[in-house]
């Protein structure tokens, strides 16, 4: 019993939570990797931006007093040759400073998509969770539905979702109704791959001890499902997260890209490149250049941190 | 004298992690000689399966050999790298690892294995190749070997895979066999079959045989001479009967004392205070002094001393009356 | 003296039978794997039992249907005279349940690395309502940790001191019975010896019941009072330790004996036993033992042999005396 007579490590049970996570091995891995921190960065930049875009953007593209027609396709940098006022990015056929509208536009892609991936990983969590635990016919049904969901593209299975919700939507509500219409659908289309992976986590968690431990005490099944699986089931719950925030993001921007999506009336980046297409070989090309440079660089710096978040979280590799 | 089978010399192995560099190998030192078995034990964490992995060029990146000489059959063989490392591996190094499926690749049959290794390593031809396997293969007392030998490896249990792994290691007729804990995934009675058959093939063959394992009743069944691992650094080493009967290492004198069976009699087991501390913790002067009942201010000083001139490295050695 | 623990023809039969689909497409029949086959023994309070085996032979299953984690396919369990299968009455099982606790073979998967040691070892108490203040740290102390190690994770403590945490959290609902499953086979050697001893002292100290559960026969002479030998579900002797290890009546306790290492076997050569464990989903016919048996005969292969009485001794051999 004299084993209490060796201090085993240092009083790490004092320390805060942020000065534990600021000597984790995560944030170490972090700290050591140039694209984590540069993806992290940008996608930082680029979500105050959208969320501050009130206070950023030189205009409000969605106030008809602010636009001036006058100002319509100014090449950016360049002084409007009536007005004499100058855009960053340029503007479009109705004088929209391109710049605010993207600002804007991401607000709405950034709202979509993580309120999709939301969604669908409270959605796939529950039933990857049900279905890992129970075992039997309720997990050969929901891993079936999963399975024949899994056989058709997700953009598709998001565009007959939507059409189907569009159409219970009543037409005077469509327009204010059609951003959540698309949150539902892209997470529908999106919950299998988090129901998968938790109930694999679940499976391998339930037969760890620790759980027949909270079983041989009398836990329900729900109190061992969230409180013990769970949160040993989260981390690559946070990977597939990420990756999917960029899919979605991407799924948003297709969707609105085809017209099916965001309303013109609150244009996501998505939307703005479908406006912007159509001025590309007029030689507007800053109307398309600019949404569709922010969505890559969205998608990309979002996709690369879900990349490194999966070697970091993965314990094998370290 | 001969030049024995495997000679280490103060071997140290490190690891660089983000805490600063850990040995969990520090100087070691210890030979081998023809047909000899030499049984490596020490707990979980005393390195003794990294000081094996080691002498076969198996350290997982970025462990590395930072120190020391590996001397094999007279040749040097530590700072060998890739294709010659993989040549020696298979020809002159056997290896039988604990869990028997890792070693075999489950998608060819145990015939195939046995012939590539053979055709690999030695100058016969595809058919005299396929009838060594069938010969080896009835060597390690598999029943049935030439309907066998086109089987799968999960076709086999447990006892039986490890006996094709034993086939295996051998076939190339290597001059040094190393067997990390061989038999700890196997029940009792078929743990007695392996060591039993390990023991008949190597003294057959005169093969050197570095057995590493935690289990004291193994070493002394079946080792000549014997290295007690601490905490990275070799704690005593020497003739098996003499390490366990009179042992002059107090870990080592802990370790016997807290088997069951040396506590007979008794209503209380004897017990080493304390667990093996941590590689990126461990204590100044020798690493065992936290948990050594007769440990001294020079032993909190001064790392213990090398094993050179005596059989344990401990400053204050239990002499034979201290050992009763 | 008054058995506390009363287990009459125990059995558990495990479904391994493929996927139905499967069945269907490669023709093959259910299947059926007996773990636990007619199992009877008592365990007298304030003793300790041991379940010994290797594996397969279902020592486990029985621990695990003993704690209620799994169900028996027949026979029954008796704790404290409450028959935990057909008792009725809710309140009563619930009562004798929180009496059993469980501690574990891998001290590592035992404990939920995401949880602070405080809330692991409170957490049977904790679920049921009860006053937790304090409690950890007391029952940290109880098996030779300190206070202040409850707001540590899992992760910062050795396997013997994990060990001591899934102790401590058996302790917690100050239970009667613990089932100890390999508690030692995961530690090194000193480490095991600091574990039993923490258990013999809490044993006499709580005037605790253990069923212990192991592989290891040298691991039980000191520990036990009662020792069952399992082979294949099946119990095939029942003996006092010192009996049991000077005159062993089985083929198979008596080859356990033999083939076990010992530290001082100096260039031991035994003459290892012949074949292996057989498949238990295709067990032997008769004895389970006769194919590696060397005293078999024609009797071994066709009957079951049913358990005798010899002396102390209870012997399911045919051919013992």
């Amino acid at each position: 019993m004299a084993e209490t007579s060796i201090p085993l490590s240092t009083k790490e049970h004092d320390k805060g939570r942020w000065q534990r996570f600021r000597e984790s091995d995560f944030f170490y891995a972090f700290k050591r990797s140039p694209v984590a921190i540069v993806s992290f960065a940008v996608v930082a930049l680029l979500v105050l931006a959208a969320v501050f875009a009130p206070l950023i953007a030189p205009t409000n593209p969605f106030d008809p007093a602010s636009l001036n027609l006058m100002n319509g396709f100014t090449p950016p940098m360049e002084p409007n040759a009536f007005t004499q006022e100058s855009f960053l990015m340029g503007t479009d056929d109705q004088g929209r400073d391109v710049f605010s509208t993207i600002l804007y536009g991401m607000r709405i892609s950034l709202f979509v998509g993580i309120s999709a991936v939301l969604f669908a990983m409270v959605l796939g969590i529950v039933l990857g969770l049900v279905s890992g635990y129970f075992g039997g016919w309720t997990e050969t049904i929901i891993m079936r539905i999963a399975d024949v969901q899994l056989t058709f593209p997700s953009i598709l299975v998001a565009m007959l979702i939507f059409g189907v919700a569009k159409g219970f939507t009543p037409v005077e509500y469509r327009d204010q109704m059609a951003i959540w219409v698309l949150i539902l659908a892209i997470g529908l289309s999106d919950w299998v791959q988090f129901a998968r992976v938790v109930r694999g986590a679940t499976l391998v968690e339930k037969s760890k001890d620790y759980v027949a431990a909270a079983r041989l005490i009398g836990r329900s099944p729900w109190a061992i499902m969230i409180r013990h699986i769970l949160p040993n089931a989260m981390s690559p719950v946070l990977v597939i997260a990420t990756i999917s925030l960029a899919l979605a993001i991407i799924a948003e921007a297709t969707l609105s890209f085809l017209g099916v999506g965001a309303p013109p009336t609150q244009p996501s980046l998505g939307t703005l490149i479908r406006i912007g297409q159509g001025f590309l070989f007029s030689g507007e090309w800053w109307i398309l250049f600019f949404p569709a440079c922010t969505l890559l660089g969205l998608a990309l710096s979002v996709n690369l941190l879900g990349d490194w978040l999966r070697d970091a979280l993965n314990p094998r590799l370290r | 004298m001969t030049t024995p089978v495997l000679s280490i010399r103060n071997l140290s192995v490190e690891i660089p992690t983000r805490g600063g560099v850990v040995k969990p190998v520090d100087g070691v030192s210890y030979d081998i000689a023809k047909g000899e078995i030499l049984g490596v034990v020490g707990e979980s964490g005393a390195g003794k399966s990294m000081a094996g992995n080691a002498v076969i060029g198996l350290l997982n990146p970025p462990a590395h050999i930072s120190a020391g000489e590996i001397w094999l059959n007279g040749t040097r063989i530590d700072p060998l790298q890739g294709e010659a490392m993989r040549r020696l591996r298979g020809k002159e190094i056997g290896m039988i690892f604990q869990d028997p499926l890792t070693s075999l690749n489950p998608l060819l049959t145990i015939g195939d294995q046995l012939a590539e290794t053979i055709l690999t390593h030695l100058p016969v031809s595809r058919s005299e190749a396929e009838k060594r396997a069938v010969a080896a293969l009835e060597e390690v007392g598999i029943p049935g070997a030439a309907e066998r030998i086109d089987s799968y490896p999960h076709e086999f249990s447990g006892g039986m895979r490890q006996r094709v792994v034993i086939a295996l290691a051998l076939c190339a007729e290597p001059s040094l066999v190393i067997a990390d804990e061989p038999t700890t995934a196997l029940d009792v009675s078929v743990q007695a079959q392996i060591i039993a058959l390990l023991k008949r093939l190597c003294r057959e063959r005169g093969t050197a045989v570095m057995l590493i394992t935690h289990d004291m009743g193994v070493i002394a069944e079946t080792a000549d001479r014997v290295a007690v691992m601490y905490a990275g650094r070799l704690a005593e080493l020497g003739d098996v009967r003499d390490v366990l009967t009179a042992p002059q290492h107090p870990y080592t004198h802990g370790l016997m004392a807290s088997t069951p069976l040396a506590s007979l009699g008794q209503r209380r087991l004897h017990q080493i205070p304390g667990s093996m501390p941590r590689l990126t913790q461990m204590p100044d002067g020798c690493a065992f002094h936290p948990r050594c009942p007769q440990a001294q201010d020079k032993c909190r000083q001064a790392p213990s001393p090398d094993l050179a001139d005596g059989r344990a490295s401990c400053w204050f050695p239990m002499m034979a009356e201290a050992a009763e | 003296m008054n058995a506390y623990v009363s287990v009459k023809a125990l059995t558990r039969i495990f479904d391994v039978s493929k996927p139905w689909l499967n069945r269907i497409i490669e023709r093959r029949q259910k299947a059926f794997l007996t773990a636990v086959s007619e199992v009877d023994f008592q365990i007298e309070e304030r003793t300790t039992y041991a379940l010994v085996g290797e594996s397969g032979s279902g020592k486990s299953t029985i621990g695990r249907m003993l704690v209620g984690l799994l169900r028996p396919s027949d026979g029954e369990v008796e704790v404290e005279g409450v028959n935990l299968a057909t008792e009725t009455n809710a309140d009563k099982v619930a009562e004798v349940r929180s009496n059993i606790q469980m501690i574990f073979q891998d001290p590592y998967a035992s404990l939920n690395p995401r949880w602070r040691v405080r809330d692991i070892i409170a957490e049977p108490v904790a679920a049921r309502g009860g006053e937790t203040e304090g409690l950890a740290e007391r029952l940290l102390q109880q098996v030779g940790l300190h206070a202040s190690d409850a707001g540590k994770y899992p992760h910062e403590f050795s396997g013997g001191q994990r060990q001591r945490i899934c102790i401590a959290r058996a302790l917690a609902s100050e239970p009667k019975l613990i089932v100890c499953d390999e508690p030692t086979s995961a530690l090194d050697v000193s480490v095991q010896a600091q574990v039993l001893n923490l258990m013999s002292d809490l044993k006499d100290d709580l005037g605790l019941t253990y069923l212990l559960i192991t592989h290891d026969l040298t691991v039980v002479r000191h520990m036990a009072d009662r020792i069952g030998v399992l082979y294949l579900g099946r119990l095939v002797e029942e003996a006092d330790p010192k009996v049991l290890f000077e005159t062993p009546k089985h083929p198979y306790t008596q080859m356990l004996l033999d083939a076990a290492p010992r530290t001082d076997g100096f260039g031991r050569e035994v003459e290892p036993s012949q074949g292996e464990i057989p498949d238990p989903i295709n067990p032997p016919s008769g004895c389970a033992f006769h194919p590696r048996c060397p005293i078999a005969t024609d009797l071994c292969r066709c009957d079951r042999p049913v358990q005798r009485k010899i002396g102390d001794t209870v012997v399911a051999c045919h051919h013992a005396t």
